[in-house]
């Protein structure tokens, strides 16, 4: 038992206050130990890539001709716009590991710890924004085999890469305000069913704006996922760029301005 | 006497709950300290008030000497925290849960390598190092829990019912680990619903109920203070009990118990053993056992509260289920 006590017989004073660097290295510390989790648990990442993989195969081969005419043009059309779509999906992991955190008692266990106050969630931020930009390179890949080419060479792709991952960024305070407010991860999962498919669907993503009924025209050319979709069209395929990606910066601005305050004062408020 | 830990009026509302009612503790640097009370009493309020994860209402707290609302971060680093339900990281092996706290801790790469294998050592975890936690039984993971919170070697440890589902053999284990700690000078808070637990550990025991400090002292004081001592007589046949329940009730003057064969009545003048002694021999009653005990916890518990500490935990439980 000496090795668990032994204390130092001098001890220095503690420190009163943390360095930003150190925020940083626990950060990066905490963003690892998100990570490393998929060594152990293989399923996560395939979870993380089966769904837009098959999303892929089935819209382009079932629903391609109907849509539009043939599956290599549809697939240039859907392609971004399920990048879109899956990373929607993908931002409620945050909202769920948090969740499990706060309801298993770990975040109490990182919050007695000496380490920056900001870190246990910016390190878990990172890390799905590195599990993000996974599937975002998986889709483009899978699109790739199936005759996917892209029109604005590799600057267009990294261009698409980093506005897709600041859109999600933003939108991922959303989860976070979800994760800090329900009491038990499931129910995250059910709020981005909700609602991520009802907002995905009803977007020019699977389905051209023209195709839509009169009525619900309007909604899908307000609907951010469509601005965002066609934003990444822009930057992947063609078509007008500066508007739809200027438009899309604006949401992500807008997003993260209402919505990591409230997700910050619910998570001060319930722990 | 130097502290490590002192706290002085705290008190912490939950929307109509007030979970602490005004809480002095003063607990002299190496020695543990228990903290004794029903479900509900305020005990995990009180170690996260302590262990910087809540603010206070009112009232102050000093851990180490540093205040737990004005330095909070000098305070983490003196402390370690085993909260009342086991937060490992599940998906991660018990190694990596330990690397984790370690790295965050500034350790490099080697020494948290190094320290996490020491203590899964001394856990008896090393078979189970490389498996996630999630495989973990309740024992294991109660280990890993306690090891975590040692990776910095704490100078003060918060123990939040360490031992609550732990089977006995795993129980006495990390008793000992706790003796170990304080042999080595770590001051330890520890909150049990369990009075054998206080009594085996703690050389003082604050006993809370409904958020207030109702008793402190240490075992010793605690049983003295309360009804003293009690008399037990077991004759050695059964059939004197009529006889010994008699002679008991009349020489304590107070109502006996009986349980099986076993005859007690609280007393409060030691001098009553040897009037039972010549009034037993008088009427020719052989006897198995006599002797004259302190109290038991238990028995001090309910003459502090009124009631059993098992049965004020479920009333309890319902109380605030019904609220
Ligand atoms: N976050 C909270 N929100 C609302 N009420 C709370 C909260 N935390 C504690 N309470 C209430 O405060 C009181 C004291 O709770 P506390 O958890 O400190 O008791 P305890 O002694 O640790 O009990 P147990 O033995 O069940 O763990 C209880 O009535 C509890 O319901
Ligand atoms: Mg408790």
């Amino acid at each position: 038992m000496t090795a668990a006590t032994a204390t130092p017989a001098t001890l220095p004073a503690p420190a009163r206050r943390l360095g930003v660097v150190a925020g940083l290295r626990h950060t990066a510390t905490l963003s690892w130990r998100s990570l490393v989790q998929i060594k152990h648990n293989p399923m996560e990442l395939l979870d993380l890539s089966i769904q837009p993989v098959m999303f892929v195969l089935l819209f382009t081969y079932v629903f391609g001709t109907a849509i539009a005419g043939s599956s290599g043009d549809y697939l240039r059309f859907m392609l971004p716009g399920i990048m879109v779509q899956n990373a929607l999906f993908a931002t409620m992991t945050t909202g769920f590991g948090l969740n499990q955190d706060l309801t298993r008692g770990v975040f109490d266990r990182l919050r007695a710890l000496p380490i920056a106050r900001w870190a246990p969630l910016a390190g878990r931020i990172l890390a799905d924004t590195v599990k993000q930009a996974w599937s975002i390179a998986l889709l483009l890949a899978v699109g790739m085999i199936l005759g996917f080419r892209v029109g604005n060479g590799l600057l267009g792709v990294l261009a698409a890469f980093a506005l897709l991952l600041a859109f999600t960024l933003a939108a991922s305070w959303i989860s976070v305000l979800v994760g800090v407010l329900v009491n038990e991860p499931e129910k995250v999962q059910i709020f981005g069913f909700m609602v991520i498919f009802p907002l995905t669907f009803t977007s020019n993503i699977f389905v051209p704006t023209e195709r839509m009924p009169g009525w619900l025209q309007h909604w899908v050319e307000i609907n951010p996922v469509t601005i965002v979709a066609d934003a990444l069209r822009g930057l992947l395929v063609t078509g007008p760029v500066a508007g739809p990606v200027a438009q899309t910066l604006l949401w992500a601005v807008g997003l993260a301005a209402v919505f990591a305050p409230l997700a910050v004062r619910a998570l001060r408020r319930r722990v | 006497m130097t502290y490590a830990i002192r706290a002085e009026g705290l008190v912490r509302r939950f929307g109509e709950t007030t979970a602490l009612a005004g809480v002095d503790l003063a607990v002299p640097t190496g020695t543990v300290f228990g903290l004794l009370g029903p479900n509900g009493a305020g005990k995990t309020t009180t170690v996260r008030v302590l262990a910087t994860l809540l603010a206070a209402d009112e009232g102050h707290a000093t851990v180490g000497g540093y205040d737990v609302r004005r330095d909070p971060h000098r305070v983490r680093q003196l402390i370690g925290l085993t909260g009342q339900y086991a937060s490992v990281d599940e998906a991660l092996t018990g190694t990596e849960n330990l690397l984790l706290i370690g790295r965050l801790l500034g350790l490099s790469r080697a020494q948290a390598r190094a320290r996490a294998a020491e203590l899964l050592a001394d856990f008896q975890l090393t078979d189970a190092a490389g498996r996630a936690a999630k495989t973990f039984s309740g024992g294991m993971r109660r280990r890993l829990d306690l090891a975590a919170s040692l990776v910095g070697r704490p100078q003060v440890l918060f123990l939040d019912e360490p031992t609550t589902g732990l089977d006995p053999r795993s129980r006495n284990e990390l008793w000992d680990i706790v003796r170990t700690l304080v042999a080595d000078g770590v001051t330890v808070l520890l909150t049990t619903q369990y009075l054998e637990e206080a009594d085996q550990l703690a050389s003082e025991i604050a006993v809370v109920d409904h958020g207030r400090v109702i008793a402190q002292g240490t075992p010793e004081e605690l049983k003295a203070k309360t009804g003293g001592q009690v008399l037990t007589v077991r004759p050695t046949d059964p059939a004197d009990l009529p006889t010994v329940l008699a002679v008991a009730g009349e020489v304590a003057r107070a109502t006996p118990e009986v349980v099986q064969t076993t005859v007690t009545v609280p007393v409060n003048d030691p001098d009553v053993l040897p009037t039972v002694v010549r009034r037993l021999d008088a009427a020719g009653v052989p006897v198995a056992e006599l002797a004259l005990r302190g109290a038991s916890l238990d028995e001090v518990f309910l003459s502090l509260t009124g009631h059993r500490a098992e049965q004020d935990a479920d009333t309890d439980a319902m109380e605030e289920s019904l609220a």
